[in-house]
């Protein structure tokens, strides 16, 4: 049977992907987010994946205000990552798993989350810069399935639905028979808000209560209604949904390996968790 | 639901999907580098294919991120129009808070001081 690994969640501010290209990596501005990533690897290297699911929202890439579905699960051969319109630089393509795209989606559907399926898929910044984070030095060694959250267009899903959407993707996961390792990317967050009068909101108490949560007390997060999500973490905080889901994929007790909270990177806080399933289940 | 407005903080219902659609639809296209040659080329031109309100076409011509809002622009989609200008998103927010965008990025930077806090979980209560 597969096993999960367990999730890094972090954030996936387009300057990233300036940064890296640029091998800002090192440069003051840049290093206390970078250097994060340093720890993750060693970890990464300890527990290396076969496949990758990335909990993330579309920006305007493969999804338009025409169509926009809540929750949608790539099932494709490879992900096609293209021109976001603002300059940053495109990846190679990514090879998909879609014998466990499938399974997860019968797993998801069978527990009554009526989920969108893409055969093709663009992948846009919010893919691509936690893979180059985790595997700087050239193309993941690791399929992935994209699992995309709406935080676009209100309604919003809410954070228990996402909590739930997300363990049941887990178990999915952890019944499909081929002994695959699966890591879970969380993409997204933390507060930040880039419109509006508010511009440049940041919450760090309210961040820190989710990086708290997260580890083994996600149900703290889902009594918050979607409004309340945006008042306390900006517009673009609503990002947490991915957390949120990524966090239900990791099943029963997690371990908080690591995390490096660091403001500013461009207007957001910026977040990274790693967490490691510890193969118990929480009481 | 109903629920109170958050100050400073448009919130893309519904509402202002409908209402900014063809705008919204514009900067969507905007993905592409041929597109965003031909709006350079004649931008009226260019906005008159996707069947823009007069509202939004004069917010496109302001380049007001405000009024970009009000007629219905999503940030997600306004990033690629404000990505031909090479505006980052620290110039957008200066622009709508009405300070320089070295008084913007001060004003993130003052926001720092709880990263210890938050890294040992000391900082919890909302």
């Amino acid at each position: 049977m597969s096993k999960i690994i367990g999730s890094v969640a972090t954030s996936h501010i387009p300057g990233i992907g300036g940064a890296i290209a640029k091998n800002l990596q090192h440069d003051p501005y840049w290093k206390p987010f970078f250097d994060g990533f340093i720890p993750t690897r060693e970890w990464l290297a300890n527990n290396p994946p076969d496949v990758v699911v990335v909990v993330y929202n579309d920006h305007g890439l493969n999804f338009f205000l025409d169509k926009m579905p809540t929750f949608a699960i790539g099932a494709a051969q490879v992900y096609i990552s293209e021109d976001e319109g603002w300059g940053i630089p495109t990846v190679p393509p990514l090879e998909g798993d879609p014998a466990l795209s499938w399974a997860i989606i019968e797993g998801v559907v069978q527990d009554e989350f009526d989920v969108t399926t893409c055969q093709e898929m663009l992948v846009d910044h919010a893919v691509t810069i936690p893979l180059q984070l985790l595997w700087p030095e050239g193309p993941p060694p690791v399929k992935i399935v994209p699992v995309a959250v709406n935080t676009v267009q209100h309604p919003l899903p809410s954070p228990a639905r996402c909590l739930k959407f997300g363990q049941s993707i887990g178990r999915a996961i952890e019944a499909y028979a081929p002994a695959l390792k699966v890591l879970v990317i969380s993409s997204g967050g933390l507060s930040h808000q880039l419109e509006g009068e508010r511009a440049g909101f940041i919450n760090p108490q309210f961040d820190a209560l989710c990086l708290n949560a997260l580890i083994n007390q996600p149900e703290k997060l889902t009594g918050y209604t979607t409004h309340a999500i945006v008042e306390l973490a900006g517009s673009q905080g609503a990002e947490i949904l991915n957390w949120i889901t990524g966090r239900g994929i990791v099943q029963g007790v997690a371990r908080e390996v690591l995390r490096n909270y660091h403001i500013p990177i461009s207007n957001t806080a910026s977040a990274l968790q790693v967490l490691e399933q510890v193969g118990v289940p929480r009481s | 639901m109903t629920t109170a407005p958050i100050p400073g903080t448009p919130v893309f219902t519904g509402e202002f999907a409908m209402k900014g659609y063809a705008l919204n639809k514009m900067c969507f296209s905007l993905n592409n580098a041929a597109n965003r040659a031909a709006f350079l080329a004649d931008e009226d031109s260019y906005c008159d294919k996707f069947e823009m309100t007069g509202e939004q076409k004069a917010a496109i011509r302001s380049r007001s991120v405000a009024a970009l809002i009000a007629a219905g622009g999503n940030v997600y989609y306004l990033a690629k129009f404000a990505g031909i200008f090479h505006l980052n998103v620290q110039d957008l927010g200066a622009q709508q808070t009405g300070v320089t965008v070295e008084e913007f990025k001060a004003k993130l930077n003052g926001y720092a001081r709880f990263n210890a806090d938050v890294n040992t979980g000391r900082l919890s209560n909302v």
